[in-house]
C-alpha cells in the first residue's frame, strides 16, 4: 500500500478514477492512483493520512461525514504547499478534456457500487444536515421600536466544501459611514490564500473608495494623532471566517496608503462619489496592491510567504452593494449575482445581474482578442480557457497571468525555498507573450430595485454549474415565502367537514415540516444543488453518497459551493417607489 | 354569516324604538350624517370608541348623573372587536377585582334586555373548565375557593359529572373540572347597542363615522378634541379605542402612554349538528388543550390561544374597522385538533367559517383603566385580553365613579394606567411581550411566575457582576431584580419544569441566604427602589410634605420617618420612608411600581411654586441593602467610623465615605426589620462600593442575596407591601400603623378626618398575621395571595401575600380579617379582642390548614441567641 497522491492526471478525468477503482477493489482496497509528480509526495495534509487505512475497509465515509468537518481551515494558509486539485487549472494542455461532474454521477456510482462490499452505507438525516449546516450564518437587519427601515431584511449564507481545505470565501459588513450594505462570494483556485486575502480586504478598499473626502481626513487624522478611528465596517462573520492576524499591519498599511492618495487627489470640490466607480476603484486597487506587496516583499518571512501565495494564487469575486433601492453588483470571474423576481401571479423568474466572465461569454472572448496582438489570437484562449489553463477571464492575483516573464523568474529566484521549490509557480503558461493576460477590472451593473424583487443570490460557480438559474430562484423563492405560498386553504361556498379539514391540514404541516429542515435558504440550496434527482426533488440517498465522498474524490463530483441569500424588504422598497 | 347577522340586527335595532331616541332627537331617518352635521362644539365628556367599552361608560356615566356626554366612533357602533366576540362571559378570573367586574357584568347584561328592550341573546348557560392535570385541578381550585367567598356559586365536580352536563365531551383524559353555573352567552354587539340605546336616553350623543385625530391639552389638562368633523371643548376624554387606544394615546402633542398590542384570534364557526346544540349548553374551557367551545345556533364556535400568536398592526396601521382578515387554517390547525380529540363525534360537522379577530393584549395580562399621569382628564378604558364582554359592564362601573367621584369604589391598582411607565410604551416590547402574553391565557398560572420577553430594560451598574454570580432574576416595572443566587454546584430545574404549587427548588438556596442575613451578613441589590428627592428654598418642602403624609416630618436633619402618603379616605395611595437630609430637602424611598403614580400624585398636589423642587433621582443611585449583625462591621471597617447603634442609632440616615466613594447615603434600615444598613451609592461608585464590601465583608461570612430572602424576612416581622398588602383602600389604622400617623402634628394633612373618624368608630378590617400550623412545606400546597381566611368557620376576608419564615419553620400569610355580621352579612367594626379570640384556618386550593393569628409580630420568637458554647468550626467558614 502506498501513499496515494494528489495527482492532476486522476482528478481531471474521472473516469480514469472509475477505472483504476474497479481495478483495485479486486484485491479489497480503494483505488489508489499512480500517476503523480514528484515535488507533491509530501504534498497530503496530515488529516487524510490519519484516514487512508481506514478507507481501506470502506469506513471512510463513515468518518468522513462527520470528523473530516472538524479539519480546520486555518491549515490551508500555512499548509506547506500550494494544492493543485484545482479544477480551473490544467497545468498541461494535454489533461484538458475536463467532464462537468453531473455528466459523470451515474457512471460514478457504478463504480462504486461494485468496488464496495454488499453492507450499503449512509449517513443519516441528522448527520446530513450537521454537515450542511457547519458553515451556516444568519443575520437579520435589526428593527428599531417595531420598524425595520432598511431596503433588506437580512441575509442567509452557507458554504459547502469540496476542496480540502475549501477555497471558496464569502464576507458581508455594513458601512457604517455611508449607508449600504456590502456582501460578497469569492472563489479562489490555486488555493485560498488569495480568495481569503480578497474576502478581509476588498470591502473595506470600496468602503473607503465611498468615503467623502471629509471623512477620510478625519480618519487620517485620528491615525496620525493616535485617536480612536472612526469604524467603517460592521462585519457579518461566521466564526470560521477568519482575518488573518499576522498580516492585518500591512493590509492597513496598504489601506492607507490607499486612502492617502484619495486624499491628495480630491481637488477640493465635493463631488457625489459614484458607486459604480468606487466598486472599480477599489477592485483594481486591491488587485494593484496584492501585486504589489508581493513584488517588494515583506522582513518577516512569513508574511512574505504570505504575500507571495496570495499573488500566485487566485480569485474571483461578485460583489454586491445594496443601499436604498440602489443595487449594485460587481462581478470579477464566474460567480454570479441572481435577483428572485415575483411575478404577479405568484410565480418566480430569475433576473441575472452579472455577466461570466469565461469563454462562454462572446464578449469576453472579443476581448481579450483586441487586447493582444492578431497573432495570439488562437493562443489566448484554448480549450475555452485563457492561455489553455485559466477557465475565468478576470480574477484578481494570479499574478504568473499578469506579470512579465522576468518579474516572475525574478521574484520567484528571490523569494523562499518553499516557493523556489514548487514546479507550478516555476511554470510560465505556454504562448505567454503580451502580459498581462488577466484583469481584476470588474464589470459593474446597476439595479434600481422594485417591490417584486424579493432577494438576491449571490453564488460561486459551484451552484450555478449544478442547477438552471431558474431553479434555484424558485427553490429560493418557495422556501422565503414558505407557508405563505402554499395556496391558503379557504373553506369558501364547499361543503368540507372538521374531520376532512383536519386531515387536509395535517398533511399540509408534514410537507412543510419538510421544507423546514432548514432554517437558512442557502442551507436549504445547497441540500437541493447536491441532493436534486432527476425530479427535482431532495433524494436523501444521493445527498447522503455526495457528502460522503472522500476528500479528493469529492472535488470530482461537486466544486466548492458558496451562497448568500438577500432578502429585501418589499415595505420599505414599495415606500420608496412612492415617494418619487 | 356571522357579520351579515349582525347587520341585519343593527338594522332592526335602527327601527326599534330605543334606537330610534337617539337618533330621531337628530331629526333625521339615515343617523350617521345627520349627526356629522350636528356635531357639538362643548361637551363635558367625550368618549372616543363605540364598542362595549365605550357604550358602558356612557351607560354608567350617564346614569350617575353626567348628562353632557358625547361618544364618538370612527365606523359603525359595535363593530371592532365587539362585533367578532366570541360572545362567551366568564367569571372565573385570576384576580378577585376581576371576578367583582365580570360578575357585576353578568348581572347588568342578564337585565339589560328587560330595562333597554333590546335583545341581547343573553343565555345562562354556565361555563365547565377542564383539567387534563392535576396541577390545572389545583389552579381551578384556587379560582373556585375565591369565587364561593364573593358569592358567585361554583364547585369542582369529577369527569363523570362532566359527561353529563355536556354529551359530546371525551372525558376519558380528565381528572377534573370546574362548574360555574351562572355563566352565560351573550351577543356582545347587541349588549354595545343595548347599552348605547339606555345612554342615548339618558341624553348621551352618539356620532358614529366621526374620527378622533387627537385630543388637545393646555396646561396637562385636557380641553377638547378634534375630530375629522370639527372641534369639541371638553374637560373630560376617554379613551376606549380598543387596539387603536396605543395609537390615539400617541397622537397628542403630550403623548399618553397605553402600553397594548393587538394580535390575530381566530375561532371556528360550523352549522347545526344533526339535533342542533340546544342554546343552553355550557360552554367549555379546556385550558390544557387551548381552547374554548361553546354552543352557537345549534352548531359551535370554538376558538382558543395558540402558542404561536400572530402579533399585528405593530407600525399603527389604522383602519376603519377590523375588515374580515385571512383566514389562516394552517395556523389554526392545532386548535383543531384539540377541539377533534374533546369533541370527536364532531368530525362530520360541516365548517361554516373561521372568523379571525383581532384582540388586544396588554404587558402583563391585566386591563388597562384609569387617568393618564401626564394629562388630567384624559381616562383609558382599553386592553381587554380577549375579556372585554366579561369585564365590560364592571369596568365600565368603576371608570365611571372614578370621574364622577375621584376614585372607584373598589381597589384597581392592579388595573391603573399608573402600573406602567413610558417604558412599555416601545413598539418592539409591546410586540414581544404580546407574544408571550396571548398563550398565556391558558398556561398554567403558578406562583412566582416572571415574564420571559421584554426583560433586561433597566438593570443595576452591578448586574452583570451578580449575573456571574448565579443571580436569577425577576423584573418589576422593567427593572432586573435578583431574586436569589444559584451557588456554583448547584442546578436549577428548567423553566418549565419548575412550575408548580408545591415546594419551589430553590427552596435551600433561599434557606441559607435568610441563614446568613440573620447570622452574618447579606448585601441585596435593591436598586429598583423609586427615590424622590423634594428640596425648597424656605420651608415649602416641610410643609407640602408634611401636607401629603401622616407622619410628623420635622424631624431633626438625619432622621429617617416611615410614613403613608394618604388618600382623602386615609387610604394609602403609597407607602415610603422619607429621609430629611438637611432642613431644607428630603429624600423619599417608595416602592418601585410607584415611580409613575407617586409622581403623578405629588405633582397634582404640590403647588405651583418655582421655589420648590421635584426631582426623580430614581436612576443616580444604586441602592445596596446590608442586611445581618455583622453589617456594622463590614461599614465602620470600610468607612473608618463607628457605625453601632450609639453612633448610628435606627433610622439615622448619613452621608459619609465608603471604601475610597465619598457621598453614600447611609440609612439604617433594612426594610426587613433586621439589623442593617441601605446605602445608597451614586451610580459611578456602584462597583467599586459592591466591590470593597465583598473584599471587606469576606472575613465576615457576606454573600449575595435575592428578593425571595428579603420576603421571608420581612413576612415574619409583619413588613406589609404597598401594592400587594395593602392598598389605597387600607388606612395606617387597619393595618397596626398608628405609630406611623400623627394626627396631632400640629397642622391638617390629606385623610386626617377620615382617620380621625375611624379612630372613634373602629376599623372594619384588620391587616393579620398567619402562622400556619399544620402544614407541610414538603408535602402540601404552598400559599400564595388570595386565599380565603376562616375565622370559626366563617369567611372573614382573604390573604394577601405569604412567604415561608425559616426562622419559624412555618409559613407566615398576610391578610385582612373583617366582621361580617351572621345575619345581615354587613360589615361590622373588628377589635383586637375579635381578631385574637377566633380559630382561623386558611384555604388552601379546598385545604383548611389551621393559623395562629397575630396582630403583631413576637420579637421573642425570632432572636436565636446562640451560646458560646454552641460555636463549631464551621462558623468560621465563609457562607
Amino acid at each position: 500500500y502506498s501513499r496515494p497522491r494528489a495527482a492532476p492526471s486522476g482528478i481531471l478525468h474521472p473516469s480514469k478514477v472509475v477505472r483504476g477503482r474497479r481495478a483495485c477493489s479486486r484485491t479489497g482496497g480503494i483505488p489508489v492512483r499512480s500517476s503523480s509528480l514528484p515535488l507533491f509526495s509530501d504534498a497530503m495534509p496530515a488529516p487524510t493520512q490519519l484516514f487512508f487505512p481506514l478507507i481501506r475497509n470502506c469506513e471512510l465515509s463513515r468518518i468522513y461525514g462527520t470528523a473530516c468537518y472538524c479539519h480546520h481551515k486555518h491549515l490551508c494558509c500555512s499548509s506547506p504547499y500550494i494544492p493543485q486539485s484545482r479544477l480551473r487549472y490544467t497545468p498541461h494542455p494535454a489533461y484538458a478534456t475536463f467532464c462537468r461532474p453531473k455528466e459523470n454521477w451515474w457512471q460514478y456510482t457504478q463504480g462504486r457500487r461494485y468496488a464496495s462490499t454488499p453492507q450499503k452505507f449512509y449517513l443519516t438525516p441528522p448527520q446530513v444536515n450537521s454537515i450542511l449546516k457547519a458553515n451556516e450564518y444568519s443575520f437579520k437587519v435589526p428593527e428599531f421600536d417595531g420598524k425595520n427601515v432598511s431596503s433588506i431584511l437580512g441575509f442567509d449564507s452557507n458554504q459547502l466544501p469540496a476542496n480540502a481545505p475549501i477555497e471558496d470565501r464569502r464576507s458581508a459588513a455594513t458601512c457604517l459611514q455611508t449607508r449600504g450594505m456590502l456582501l460578497g462570494v469569492f472563489d479562489g483556485h490555486a488555493g485560498c490564500a488569495c480568495s481569503q486575502a480578497v474576502s478581509e480586504r476588498l470591502f473595506y478598499y470600496i468602503a473607503v473608495s465611498l468615503l467623502p473626502h471629509e471623512t477620510l481626513l478625519e480618519i487620517e487624522n485620528a491615525v496620525e494623532s493616535g485617536r480612536a478611528l472612526l469604524p467603517i465596517l460592521q462585519w457579518h462573520k461566521h466564526p470560521n471566517d477568519y482575518f488573518s492576524k499576522e498580516a492585518s499591519k500591512l493590509y492597513f498599511n496598504s489601506l492607507r496608503t490607499y486612502w492617502q492618495e484619495l486624499i491628495d487627489l480630491n481637488t477640493g470640490e465635493s463631488t457625489d462619489i459614484d458607486v459604480k466607480e468606487a466598486l472599480i476603484n477599489a477592485f483594481k486597487r486591491l488587485d494593484n496592491d496584492i501585486s504589489l506587496e508581493a513584488q517588494v516583499g515583506d522582513p518577516n518571512s512569513f508574511l512574505n510567504y504570505l504575500v507571495l501565495r496570495v499573488a500566485f494564487s487566485g480569485a474571483t469575486a461578485c460583489v454586491a452593494h445594496v443601499d436604498g433601492v440602489d443595487l449594485h453588483v460587481a462581478n470579477t470571474g464566474d460567480s454570479r449575482a441572481m435577483l428572485g423576481v415575483q411575478e404577479e401571479d405568484g410565480s418566480w423568474s430569475a433576473v441575472t445581474l452579472s455577466n461570466d466572465h469565461n469563454a462562454q461569454n462572446e464578449r469576453e472572448l472579443e476581448r481579450l482578442k483586441l487586447e493582444h496582438p492578431k497573432s495570439e489570437a488562437k493562443s489566448v484562449v484554448k480549450q475555452d480557457r485563457l492561455l489553455g489553463l485559466l477557465m475565468p477571464f478576470r480574477a484578481f492575483g494570479d499574478v504568473k497571468f499578469k506579470w512579465s516573464i522576468d518579474l516572475q523568474k525574478r521574484v520567484i529566484e528571490s523569494g523562499p525555498d518553499q516557493l523556489n521549490d514548487n514546479e507550478y509557480t516555476k511554470f510560465i503558461p505556454p504562448n505567454y507573450h503580451t502580459p498581462p493576460y488577466l484583469t481584476a477590472e470588474p464589470e459593474v451593473t446597476y439595479h434600481r430595485l422594485r417591490p417584486q424583487d424579493k432577494f438576491l443570490v449571490l453564488a460561486t460557480d459551484g451552484l450555478w454549474e449544478t442547477m438552471h438559474r431558474q431553479d434555484v430562484v424558485r427553490i429560493v423563492g418557495e422556501y422565503l415565502t414558505g407557508m405563505h405560498h402554499q395556496q391558503p386553504i379557504a373553506v369558501g361556498g364547499y361543503k368540507v367537514t372538521l374531520g376532512q379539514m383536519h386531515g387536509l391540514l395535517t398533511e399540509r404541516r408534514t410537507k412543510m415540516s419538510s421544507v423546514f429542515e432548514d432554517q437558512n435558504a442557502a442551507t436549504h440550496l445547497i441540500r437541493h444543488a447536491v441532493g436534486n434527482n432527476e425530479f427535482g426533488t431532495v433524494d436523501h440517498e444521493r445527498l447522503s453518497k455526495m457528502l460522503s465522498l472522500p476528500e479528493e474524490l469529492a472535488r470530482m463530483y461537486r466544486d466548492d459551493i458558496t451562497i448568500i441569500v438577500v432578502q429585501f424588504n418589499s415595505h420599505v422598497v414599495g415606500a420608496y417607489q412612492n415617494q418619487e | 354569516v356571522m357579520f351579515y347577522r349582525l347587520l341585519s340586527i343593527v338594522g332592526r335595532q335602527r327601527a326599534s324604538p330605543g334606537w330610534q331616541n337617539w337618533s330621531s332627537a337628530r331629526n333625521s331617518a339615515s343617523a350617521a350624517e345627520a349627526h356629522s352635521m350636528a356635531l357639538p362644539t362643548q361637551a363635558q365628556v367625550v368618549i372616543c370608541g363605540g364598542g362595549i367599552m365605550g357604550t358602558s361608560v356612557a351607560y354608567h356615566l350617564s346614569k350617575m348623573g353626567w348628562k353632557d356626554i358625547v361618544l364618538l366612533e370612527q365606523g359603525r357602533l359595535a363593530a371592532g372587536s365587539t362585533r367578532l366576540c366570541a360572545g362567551i362571559l366568564s367569571t372565573a378570573r385570576h384576580l378577585t377585582i376581576e371576578q367583582k367586574m365580570a360578575d357585576y357584568s353578568n348581572k347588568l347584561y342578564h337585565q339589560l334586555e328587560q330595562e333597554t328592550g333590546i335583545q341581547t341573546g343573553y343565555t345562562r348557560t354556565g361555563s365547565i373548565f377542564l383539567a387534563q392535570t392535576q396541577d390545572r385541578l389545583i389552579s381551578l381550585k384556587r379560582i373556585n375557593a375565591r369565587l364561593n367567598v364573593i358569592g358567585i356559586p361554583s364547585e369542582i365536580i369529577s369527569p363523570k359529572k362532566v359527561a353529563e352536563l355536556h354529551h359530546l365531551l371525551n372525558v376519558h383524559d380528565l381528572v377534573g373540572a370546574m362548574h360555574v353555573p351562572e355563566d352565560a352567552v351573550v351577543s356582545s354587539a347587541d349588549v354595545a347597542l343595548a347599552l348605547a340605546s339606555a345612554a342615548s336616553q339618558n341624553g348621551v350623543q352618539i356620532y358614529d363615522r366621526t374620527s378622533v385625530l387627537h385630543v388637545m391639552v393646555k396646561k396637562g389638562q385636557v380641553t377638547g378634541v378634534e375630530t375629522d368633523k370639527g372641534q369639541i371643548e371638553c374637560q373630560y376624554f376617554v379613551n376606549c379605542a380598543g387596539q387603536w387606544a396605543y395609537e390615539l394615546g400617541l397622537s397628542n402633542e403630550e403623548p399618553v402612554s397605553i402600553p397594548l398590542h393587538a394580535c390575530e384570534h381566530f375561532y371556528l364557526l360550523t352549522r347545526p349538528l344533526e339535533t342542533p346544540l340546544q342554546s343552553s349548553t355550557p360552554t367549555i374551557v379546556d385550558a390544557d388543550g387551548r381552547i374554548y367551545i361553546r354552543n352557537w345556533q345549534g352548531g359551535i364556535l370554538s376558538g382558543g390561544f395558540e402558542k404561536n400568536p400572530k402579533p399585528i398592526f405593530t407600525e399603527g396601521k389604522n383602519q376603519l374597522e377590523i375588515q374580515n382578515l385571512q383566514e389562516d387554517w394552517d395556523h389554526f390547525e392545532p386548535l383543531l385538533s384539540s377541539l377533534l380529540r374533546r369533541m370527536p363525534e364532531l368530525e362530520t360537522l360541516e365548517i361554516m367559517k373561521l372568523v379571525n379577530c383581532p384582540e388586544t393584549f396588554t404587558p402583563d395580562m391585566r386591563c388597562i383603566m384609569g387617568e393618564s399621569p401626564a394629562v388630567q382628564g384624559y381616562f383609558v378604558l382599553a386592553g381587554m385580553n380577549s375579556a372585554g364582554l366579561s369585564f365590560g359592564g364592571g369596568a365600565g362601573k368603576y371608570l365611571a365613579e372614578w370621574m364622577v367621584h375621584g376614585y372607584p369604589s373598589e381597589n384597581v391598582w392592579e388595573l391603573d394606567l399608573k402600573r406602567f411607565g413610558a417604558l412599555q410604551s416601545s413598539r418592539t416590547f409591546l410586540r414581544h411581550r404580546v407574544m408571550e402574553v396571548m398563550p398565556l391565557m391558558y398556561d398554567l398560572k403558578v406562583p412566582r411566575w416572571d415574564f420571559q420577553t421584554g426583560r433586561q430594560l433597566r438593570t443595576s451598574p452591578l448586574y452583570d457582576r451578580l449575573d456571574a454570580q448565579g443571580a436569577r432574576w425577576m423584573e418589576k416595572h422593567g427593572f432586573e431584580r435578583p431574586k436569589y443566587f444559584v451557588p456554583p454546584d448547584k442546578d436549577l430545574l428548567a423553566l418549565e419544569q419548575s412550575k408548580t404549587f408545591y415546594k419551589p427548588d430553590w427552596f435551600d438556596i433561599v434557606e441559607s441566604e435568610v441563614k446568613c442575613c440573620k447570622e452574618a451578613v447579606c448585601v441585596i441589590d435593591m436598586s429598583s427602589f423609586t427615590k424622590f428627592e423634594i428640596t425648597s428654598t424656605g420651608d415649602q418642602a416641610l410643609e407640602v410634605l408634611q401636607y401629603l403624609f401622616s407622619n410628623d416630618l420635622d424631624v431633626p436633619v438625619g432622621h429617617i420617618v416611615h410614613t403613608g402618603m394618604l388618600n382623602e379616605g386615609g387610604g394609602y395611595e403609597n407607602d415610603c420612608s422619607i429621609a430629611r437630609l438637611n432642613k431644607r430637602s428630603f429624600f423619599m424611598i417608595s416602592p418601585t411600581d410607584q415611580q409613575v403614580h407617586c409622581w403623578a400624585w405629588l405633582k397634582k398636589h404640590m403647588p405651583e411654586d418655582s421655589n420648590l423642587l421635584l426631582e426623580d433621582v430614581t436612576w443616580k443611585y444604586t441602592a445596596l441593602n446590608l442586611i445581618g449583625p455583622r453589617a456594622v462591621d463590614v461599614l465602620s471597617e470600610l468607612s473608618y467610623a463607628p457605625m453601632t447603634p450609639d453612633h448610628f442609632p435606627s433610622l439615622f440616615c448619613k452621608e459619609m465615605s465608603v471604601g475610597y466613594a465619598n457621598g453614600i447615603r447611609v440609612m439604617s434600615m433594612t426594610h426587613t426589620g433586621e439589623p442593617g444598613f441601605m446605602l445608597y451609592i451614586p451610580i459611578e461608585y456602584a462597583l467599586h462600593v459592591y466591590n470593597e464590601v465583598m473584599s471587606v465583608g469576606q472575613k465576615y461570612g457576606i454573600r449575595n442575596a435575592g428578593y425571595y430572602a428579603l420576603r421571608s424576612l420581612r413576612i415574619e416581622k409583619f413588613f406589609a407591601f404597598w401594592g400587594q398588602d395593602i392598598n389605597n383602600l387600607t388606612t395606617p389604622l387597619e393595618c397596626g400603623r398608628e405609630s406611623r400617623v400623627k394626627l396631632e402634628k400640629g397642622m391638617d394633612f390629606i385623610g386626617r378626618d377620615a382617620l380621625l373618624l375611624q379612630k372613634q368608630n373602629g376599623v372594619y378590617k384588620r391587616l393579620t398575621m398567619f402562622i400556619l400550623d399544620d402544614h407541610d412545606t414538603d408535602l402540601d400546597l404552598w400559599p400564595w395571595w388570595g386565599e380565603p381566611i376562616y375565622r370559626n368557620g366563617q369567611y372573614v376576608g382573604k390573604t394577601t401575600s405569604s412567604a415561608y419564615s425559616y426562622s419559624l419553620e412555618r409559613h407566615v400569610c398576610l391578610g385582612f380579617v373583617h366582621n361580617f355580621s351572621e345575619d345581615t352579612r354587613e360589615e361590622q367594626v373588628v377589635t383586637a379582642d375579635f381578631i385574637n379570640r377566633g380559630e382561623y384556618e386558611i384555604d388552601i386550593a379546598g385545604y383548611r390548614f389551621q393559623a395562629k393569628a397575630k396582630l403583631y409580630p413576637v420579637a421573642s420568637l425570632f432572636t436565636q441567641k446562640r451560646r458560646k458554647d454552641d460555636m463549631e468550626l464551621s462558623d468560621l467558614h465563609g457562607k
